[in-house]
């Protein structure tokens, strides 16, 4: 056993303990935390397989995160003011189970994942950096400017969508679910990482030479993994709006496209459970900073900073040490 | 449309790119020269933003709030760099993301900390305020003219610091091979912190011109540095003529979507509908266009092929 | 004897005033091996990008086993049964040894979009990627990180790649670059034996493995090939001596 799998073994006892703990002390809050960290979590798992696995800087998630967002909100207001989502040409309703609101939730991130991505992966470097930060702006834009579901103001949804055979609004059961699709995410992705695409990718972020002299396409690697890590950060979405049963163009901003980007990094590259560790300690500072001062983010900003300059495996490499190894 | 607001917001549009030529001047140089993404970039413009609204608020002179804005982006750029940008030269670009992004962190809660969450105003000093009356019989603000006459101004500067100055010829060479300018003795750190505060000058001019046209508060700097990005990528990386016109560009088609597509699509549809189709449309048309131009120039219209 | 397998038809190609290859045409037949060399920036790299498809010639045409591949990328060239190994190594530097070998067998075999099932434990995969490895003598290094190779190992696990995509033909880079005397003359007796499977295109600057090892040389001299021909004729021309050896004719 390697000290990366004694991290990632504890870090999954705390994740279980925490809210246990908090279920028997009655801090529904605690709960409420816990479940951010596995929402925020898998946002991160979902770009951490472009980042990591793909080596694709994409600033853009808040993208995929925002569709699943409204694909909820929208599905879920529908259903709440029970008109229909569209007439024609042919009737669709809208929902409140969680499933199908998934199931969209990943479709229409997928799909924006293979538009965007399409056109950025024609180029690379600082572009790609750019042009992704600048299509997630695009889609904030719209949805500010788009009247119909709320606009700047964002859409409420007033109960928590449902999930059969569970009761979704104790917090313990949706937490519950959301570690379940995070454990789910987190079983894929480092399957992913081991399989034969996981291999062709890696080595495609490593020498797209070598990748095109074996006869692939490291466009077509790049754009498959884009659009993987764009429906899982799409599910988060989905989930995040439920959490909060709210969706608003916030979750479009490039703020949030940096911040899932700074949980990966936080936790580390590259490692599986990289983005896990990272957004729990994101949350945690967030409320042991945030009560000590209203100005956290200026003590984030240094932390994330001596990260970078000092410490670039992220927590688990300081943690576990060099060499995130995939596969 | 009249023929005479068409032209008016023609002119509001050059208005728009020339600030945003501004912002893209610097960004783009700061890549070219150094290879270096700065997501910092806005709050230098905030920072000029704010140096001018104290200024202006102290002495009641707008001069000196331009000179105080450009002062302090500057000095604001040198440090940085100094500090931390420095370390990232030879970094990845997702370490220069991170390191940059913890630095707006920092700019804008420390903004807000020292002035608060309310915004400043900047007034546009008397002797630039009022319309003034262009050949043809139309009116304009003079304000919004001076800016573009400023952007203009500092183009025409650019490209002579560019191709006439040592300093250029350094730019150029820093450009093309770093090493080799090195190699020649020219000491490349203060080059680079040279380039970087003036890129961070121009920045913080820029946020106190449009700083009196709108209003000073945290958090302003980054919506311009998104769109700075679109124009870079437009026009090409690390080229300042690719800056300005794809600032020129993306100002113009903005604000004529945004003034026309609404009555556009009012032509064959009802209103509200039209006016919420049009808007929606207006805002996504710069990006559209990026589009565009990536299907066919990936490399922007002045950039070197990737 | 049939068609070329790879034949090169009048290319050119430039970088702005500079002509870096002009009307070039050469071919590769089967069972031989066909030595290109020539002084530095003679143009050989050019040329070698633009047959495995990195660089689209100006004028000219490619045609690799009686299909033009004028216009196809590199991995479609690749796929069509061209392999190349490269001047600098592009290897993926952070996997192992047999990871860079399954993934030649991987796009030799494809099946890259197979999201489950570990990589490494793929039979099929394993066998091709082991076969090449141990024909190049690599075999005992497969779990290290390909960063830790020599230089010259790493020439040996670009040949391995190569070898795993079962190509129709071989572009060889300078496979003998830094590899010192023993090593030279194993991958000698190595590429010898090798052209029986497939024709291979060597660039090479080692000129002992060259007429050791060539049924023909071609000799770029300023972006034009000056002379054609078995070893003996070429040792004998005028122009490849006054070109390479300064020599009066």
């Amino acid at each position: 056993m390697t000290r990366e799998t004694v991290v990632n073994a504890a870090l999954t006892l705390g994740l279980l303990i925490v809210p246990m703990w908090a279920l028997m002390a009655d801090e529904p809050f605690i709960i409420t935390l816990a479940t951010r960290v596995a929402i925020l979590a898998l946002a991160g798992v979902g770009l951490n397989i472009a980042l990591g696995l793909g080596g694709l800087v994409s600033l853009g998630h808040a993208a995929f995160f925002g569709l699943g967002g409204y694909a909820m909100g929208i599905l879920a207001s529908h259903a709440q003011s029970y008109t229909p989502l569209i007439t024609w040409p042919v009737g669709i309703e809208g929902t409140t189970s969680m499933p199908l609101i998934w199931l969209v939730a990943v479709l229409a991130a997928g799909l924006g994942a293979l538009v965007i991505g399409a056109l950025s992966l024609r180029t690379s470097g600082v572009y790609f950096i750019m042009i992704t930060l600048a299509f997630g702006q695009m889609l904030y834009y719209f949805a500010i400017s788009w009247p119909a579901y709320g606009g700047e103001d964002g859409l409420s949804i007033y109960l928590r969508n449902g999930f059969p055979g569970l009761n979704t609004l104790v917090p313990i059961q949706f937490l519950a679910l959301c570690y379940g699709l995070l454990a789910i995410a987190l079983i894929l992705s480092a399957r992913l990482a081991a399989s034969p695409f996981g291999l062709a990718l890696n080595a495609a972020r490593q020498s797209a030479a070598r990748v095109q002299a074996v006869g692939l396409s490291p466009y077509r690697l790049r754009l498959v993994a884009f659009v993987i890590s764009g429906m899982i950060t799409g599910l988060a979405g989905a989930l995040f709006a439920d959490l909060n049963r709210f969706v608003s163009p916030t979750m479009f901003s490039w703020q949030t496209s940096g911040e899932i980007m700074v949980f990966v990094i936080l936790g580390g590259v590259g490692r599986l459970f990289g983005p896990v560790a990272g957004a729990a300690v994101f949350i945690i500072l967030e409320h042991v900073l945030g009560g000590i001062s209203d100005y956290w983010h200026i003590y984030l900003g240094a932390l994330l900073l001596l990260i970078v300059l000092f410490a670039r495996g992220g927590l688990i490499g300081l943690l576990a040490g060099k060499a995130a190894h995939h596969g | 449309m009249s023929p005479i607001l068409l032209i008016e917001q023609v002119l509001n549009g050059l208005q728009f790119g020339m600030m945003l030529f501004l912002m893209s001047a610097g960004l783009t140089l700061v890549f070219g020269v150094m290879g270096l993404i700065n997501l910092a970039h806005g709050s230098l413009f905030m920072i000029g933003a704010f140096a001018a609204a104290a200024v202006a608020a102290a002495t009641g002179s707008f001069l000196l709030a331009l000179v105080a804005s450009l002062a302090a982006a500057a000095a604001a750029g040198a440090l940085v760099e100094v500090l931390v940008i420095r370390r990232l030269y030879a970094r990845d670009h997702l370490d220069q993301v991170l390191a940059t992004f913890a630095l707006i962190l920092i700019f804008s809660e420390g903004t807000r900390w020292v002035f608060g969450s309310f915004p400043l105003f900047l007034n546009i000093p008397p002797y630039l305020s009022g319309p003034v009356t262009l050949p043809g019989g139309i009116e304009y603000p003079l304000y919004r003219l001076t800016l573009i006459a400023v952007g203009g101004l500092v183009a025409l500067g650019l490209y002579l610091l560019i191709t006439r100055t040592r300093l250029g010829i350094r730019i150029r060479a820093g450009e093309s091979d770093r090493e080799m300018i090195a190699a020649l003795g020219v000491d490349i750190q203060r080059l680079y912190t040279l380039v970087f505060a003036l890129g961070a000058a121009l920045a913080g001019l820029a946020g106190a011109l449009v700083g009196a046209i709108q209003s000073v508060q945290v958090g302003m700097g980054e919506p311009v540095l998104i769109l700075a990005f679109v124009v870079i990528v437009i026009g090409g990386i690390g080229s300042v003529k690719g800056a300005l016109v794809g600032a020129l560009l993306v100002g113009v088609t903005d604000t004529l979507g945004r003034a026309l597509l609404p009555g556009f699509f009012g032509l064959f549809m009802e209103p509200s509908a039209a006016m919420s189709m049009g808007s929606s449309l207006a805002s996504m048309l710069i990006y559209i266009l990026m589009a565009v131009v990536l299907i066919a120039k990936p490399s922007g219209l002045y950039g070197a092929t990737v | 004897m049939g068609d070329p397998i790879l034949s090169v038809q009048g290319v050119s190609k430039s970088f702005g005033a500079l002509a870096a290859n002009r009307d070039i045409s050469l071919d590769l037949r089967a069972g031989e091996i066909h030595a290109l060399i020539g002084p530095n920036g003679a143009g050989k790299s050019t040329l070698i990008q633009q047959i495995a498809g990195g660089l689209r010639p100006d004028s000219g045409r490619i045609r690799f086993l009686g299909q033009d591949v004028t216009h196809l990328g590199p991995a479609r060239r690749a796929k069509l049964g061209l392999a190349r190994s490269f001047q600098v190594s592009a290897l993926a530097m952070e996997d192992t040894v047999l990871q860079n070998a399954l993934l030649g067998a991987l796009g030799a075999r494809g099946g890259a979009y197979r999201f489950f099932g570990a990589a490494l434990k793929d039979a099929g995969l394993r066998q091709a990627a082991e076969e090449a490895l141990s024909r190049v003598g690599l075999l005992d290094k497969a779990a290290l990180q390909t960063a830790t190779l020599s230089h010259g190992e790493r020439r040996q696990l670009e040949v391995a790649i190569a070898l795993t995509l079962r190509p129709k033909a071989f572009v060889m880079d300078e496979p003998m670059a830094g590899l010192g005397t023993a090593g030279s003359q194993q991958l000698t007796a190595f590429l010898d034996g090798l052209r029986a499977e497939a024709p291979i295109l060597l660039v090479e600057h080692d000129m002992d493995a060259v007429f050791a090892l060539a049924d023909r040389i071609s000799v770029l001299v300023y972006g034009q090939i000056i002379a054609t021909g078995p070893c003996d004729d070429i040792r004998a021309n005028p122009d490849v001596r006054r070109a390479y050896l300064g020599e009066e004719a």
